[in-house]
């Protein structure tokens, strides 16, 4: 079997606060082959940004890498320097962030902030950059696209914007598209059209895509595979619907517990009880037991490793969940 | 834009309308001019034929009629002491006042823009700290005490550079400048650096504050995630955001720098407006002090309109009203 | 008041170098204008005091310094740091009172116009705006040429032009504390407006003021010892450390440096102190900041 586009290996990012060491990514790793989407799900605080951020080698200090390996196309990018890394950003992987209304610079124009990624990454001259923006906010239903050239973010809506900022990560024909919480920030009505058209995007360039979300039912839409994150550890992974059909981790039964479902109108929704609890005073054992209606006294004394349960379903768990939802 | 800047051209017109009745008001409570104009040994009669002149017999309200349709009709009086028209007399000393406030701005912008924007990405290094403290003891320094030492330093010490008068001047366009002159550089250089400092240790500090806030935004990430490099980061995307408030602060500051032009003026004996202004105020010379105030008045009108108008260069969401 | 008493506070004062160094400062200065004439030997305004057989002394560690004055003496024999000490008394208390004229006349001014608003909130803001668009040192200067010397006159100079701050500031903060809800049922409850001001909104938009004050008692002495300096600021009688640098312009041509570079250095790290606990209030106290 081909190496996938991007491996992550034991990956280890760690913050220096005054409060002490937040491992906020611990050990993870996972894989993303050419062509594929991978969805990276938990609740806020869980890591799952940091974990796109390491990726670009864009965490700053008190944060940084502590460990593992980050493979994109064989090679550990997380060891690169700073000059190179920057040819890694925006050409071989580009990022989509969470909220439109910020990630645009409010004083530069669509066309510039758009032909600022070709200008760095490719040689084209100006008249094809141009026509290659155009082309890119057709592509993400923009109409009008060449006066939307010169607008500047704020008249854009919204919705508009997070497309603005997919063509830009589309633009440089990236192979893997980080996509952090791409459709939070947006109303319902918009999030599906935004997910349909990054799903579409990705099939049609072949691009791999992280898509980072707390939220199970985007996933469950979008994503061939999941990697279900909890207090910067991975605790499940799997294809799509082995995961959703039957989880084997309790937390990601619980996450999928609190989506509406249409098929059974009666069912009240649950909440997973507790909140996450502070990374820096865990201690030993799984981090969940004190949220896991299934806790016994040995999830106290020892932390589970991730561990092949059945079918493509690893967990992290020592009493993984047998039942079919 | 027409509108809005017919509105704003009217808003000018009210300020200085009110200013011109504050500094009436001020210049009647201080004193009888009459006794600037006409020699001491003047009679009763004398003295009350002055005042008619001068129109000093009439009430408040009409003398304040009389001064505003001679300002208005470009009479603005003439001082008591040069007996010259009051408004030549500034006029004649204003390109110097002008040329060694924009030497200053100048100074002061170029070194504290790059400065305040390193400070401002890096706000834990050692050295953003050094710039930091420094900048704090440039606006703790009284402005005319840092031009005393320099000169004690510069000329009495060390006579490297002069002390006082402004250097060689050259016509240009009808303006007498010294900047185009070796002998000009030599004289503006200390009083100029003198002015910056409080501007420079200001610009760095809003342009400080600005870059931190600015450099946390996600347009900034998001620049980066594009491959952009740190220099380009920092200028195109950081900086520009970070301008609109130092522009505020720019319109500002050149007014501080008219104001405290007066006093570093007076201490290198500099042939400007501000060293004019304070001889008139010692001389009692009304008229020179009036068309002083009116003057910079209507400058600083200008100045808060242009920035107005740089701001929607700088600021595409904000339009014009 | 609580919160400014609060351990993290505290905490984080105690771990601010430049704010420790800051309050040190002035709390030296402080001490030195309280108790400062006590520790020099000499009154430099008493005549009967001075021998001008020692004008023009060099500091002590200079050749032809005496042990006597530490800092060098004037033309009249005056002793500087006598002369700073005694000076430092008259810039602090002015800083000091047009700091608290300013805030208080500011605030009132401020309450009233966010309070109700309408035609006087108008022409208050407007008056605000006009004088926030010129320099308070050209305003202040204006004023002095106008009203003559005197220590009364650079209070109300200073409070002309200091007022605003406040008002624009207290103005801001009655606004967003009158929209909350306990402010209403005060109203229902039938408090007068006075009551309501004084008892509920008033300590409510006191804490952004203590870093404007803070501030404003750095800019004002600076103010005042330009306006001094200029010779339209305090009588040659009450000189402050403005007049004092003043004074040792004349000489400073034929090198005698000291009577002007000590008095200037002690308004430097005065203010300097002032600012540096100011930064580190308003870092404190701002929590948008941080």
């Amino acid at each position: 079997m081909a190496e996938p586009l991007l491996d992550l290996r034991e990956l280890q990012t760690h913050f220096q606060t005054f409060g002490g060491l937040v491992k906020a990514v611990d050990g993870v790793s996972f894989n993303v082959k050419a062509g594929e989407i991978v969805g990276l799900v938990g609740e806020s605080g869980g890591g799952k940004s940091v974990i796109g951020f390491s990726i670009l080698g864009l965490v700053d200090p008190p944060g940084r890498i502590a460990g593992g390996e980050i493979r994109f196309d064989g090679r550990d990018i997380s060891k690169l320097g700073e000059r190179e890394m920057r040819n890694v950003r925006g050409r071989d992987i580009a990022m989509v962030f969470q909220d439109p209304m910020t990630s645009l610079n409010p004083v530069y124009t669509i066309g510039r902030q758009m032909d600022e990624v070709l200008r760095l990454h490719t040689n084209l001259d100006e008249a094809a950059r141009r026509i290659r923006c155009i082309r890119m906010l057709e592509d993400v239903g923009i109409s009008g696209a060449e006066s939307r050239l010169d607008a500047y973010p704020h008249q854009f809506s919204g919705g508009m914007r997070q497309r603005v900022v997919i063509a830009i990560a589309l633009l440089a024909g990236s192979r893997l598209i980080i996509a952090d919480e791409p459709t939070t920030a947006l109303d319902v009505t918009v999030q599906s059209q935004i997910l349909k058209l990054m799903r579409r995007q990705v099939q049609e360039t072949g691009a791999a895509m992280i898509l980072i979300t707390h939220d199970l039912a985007v996933v469950s839409e979008m994503a061939d595979r999941v990697v279900v994150l909890y207090c910067g550890k991975v605790v499940e992974r799997g294809l799509t619907e082995e995961v959703i059909r039957s989880p084997a981790h309790p937390y990601t039964r619980g996450l999928l517990d609190s989506i509406p479902r249409i098929t059974d109108r009666q069912r009240r929704l649950r909440q997973i009880p507790g909140t996450v609890p502070d990374i820096r005073t865990l201690g030993a054992g799984c981090s969940f037991r004190g949220r896991c209606a299934h806790a016994q006294p040995l999830c106290a004394e020892r932390s589970p490793e991730l561990a092949p349960v059945r079918g493509s379903l690893d967990a992290a768990c020592h009493f993984p969940l047998q039942e079919t939802l | 834009m027409l509108g809005y800047t017919i509105k704003r051209l009217l808003q000018m017109v009210l300020v200085l309308f009110v200013v011109s009745i504050i500094v009436f008001l001020m210049m009647s409570f201080t004193g009888d001019p009459v006794f600037m104009v006409i020699p001491i040994d003047s009679t009763q009669a004398e003295i009350e034929q002055a005042r008619r002149l001068l129109g000093l017999d009439q009430s408040l309200f009409s003398q304040y009629w009389i001064f505003l349709s001679n300002l208005l009709q470009g009479d603005f009086g003439r001082s008591y002491v040069f007996r010259q028209p009051a408004m030549d007399l500034i006029l004649e000393r204003l390109p110097a006042t002008i040329e060694m406030v924009l030497v200053a701005m100048a100074f002061a912008t170029v070194i504290a823009i790059p400065l305040g924007v390193y400070a401002g990405a890096n706000p834990n290094r050692t050295a953003s700290r050094g710039i930091m403290a420094g900048s704090l003891f440039g606006i703790s320094l009284p402005g005319f005490w840092v031009g005393m030492m320099l000169i004690y330093f510069f000329s009495v010490r060390h006579p490297l550079l002069p002390s006082s008068g402004r250097g060689e001047t050259i016509e240009i366009l009808g303006l007498r400048l010294s900047i185009f002159t070796a002998d000009g550089w030599s004289h503006i250089l200390l009083p100029a650096v003198t002015l910056a400092l409080a501007t420079l240790a200001i610009i760095l500090r809003i342009t400080r504050a600005g870059m931190m806030e600015v450099m946390r935004q996600d347009y900034i990430r998001f620049a980066r995630a594009k491959g952009a490099s740190r220099t380009h980061i920092l200028f195109a995307h950081g900086l520009k955001n970070a301008l609109i408030p130092v522009v505020t602060i720019f319109g500002l500051q050149l007014g501080d720098l008219i104001a405290f032009a007066t006093i570093t003026e007076t201490i290198f004996a500099w042939p400007g407006t501000g060293k004019l202004l304070i001889d008139s105020i010692y001389r009692g010379d009304r008229p020179v002090i009036v068309v002083y105030l009116m003057l910079t008045a209507f400058i600083f009108v200008v100045i808060n309109f242009l920035v107005d108008i740089v701001y929607t260069v700088i600021d595409p969401r904000i339009t014009v009203k | 008041m609580q919160r400014l008493l609060s351990s993290e506070f505290v905490h984080n004062y105690r771990h601010n170098i430049p704010a420790v160094l800051g309050s040190l400062l002035v709390l030296a200065f402080a001490f030195l204008a309280i108790f400062g004439p006590l520790l020099v030997w000499q009154d430099p305004y008493d005549v009967s005091q001075l021998e001008l057989m020692d004008s023009f002394k060099p500091p002590v560690w200079l050749e032809g310094g005496h042990p006597r004055y530490l800092l060098g003496t004037d033309g009249q024999g005056r002793d500087v740091l006598a002369s700073i000490i005694y000076g430092a008394r008259i810039s602090a208390f002015i800083g000091i009172a047009a700091m608290a004229c300013s805030c208080v006349i500011g605030t009132i001014l401020g309450l009233i116009s966010g309070y109700y608003g309408g035609m006087l909130d108008a022409v208050i803001m407007r008056v605000a705006d006009i004088q926030l668009s010129f320099p308070s040192m050209l305003i202040a200067l204006f004023l002095m040429s106008a009203f003559g010397n005197g220590i009364g006159m650079i209070l109300i100079a200073l409070t002309a032009v200091g007022w605003v701050v406040y008002a624009r500031t207290v103005r801001g903060s009655t606004l967003s504390e009158i929209q909350k809800e306990y402010i209403q049922a005060a109203r229902v409850a039938g408090l007068s407006d006075t009551e309501i001001i004084r008892r509920h909104v008033l300590p409510n938009v006191l804490t952004p003021l203590i870093v404007v004050s803070t501030i404003q008692v750095g800019s004002f002495i600076l103010i005042e010892a330009s306006l001094s300096f200029l010779g339209v600021g305090v009588p040659i009688t009450e000189p402050s450390l403005g007049l004092l640098v003043k004074e040792g312009f004349d000489v400073l041509f034929s090198g005698i440096w000291w009577t002007s570079a000590f008095p200037g250095l002690f308004i430097m790290f005065l203010v300097f102190g002032i600012n540096l606990f100011g930064d580190f209030l308003r870092d404190e106290l701002n929590p948008r900041l941080r």
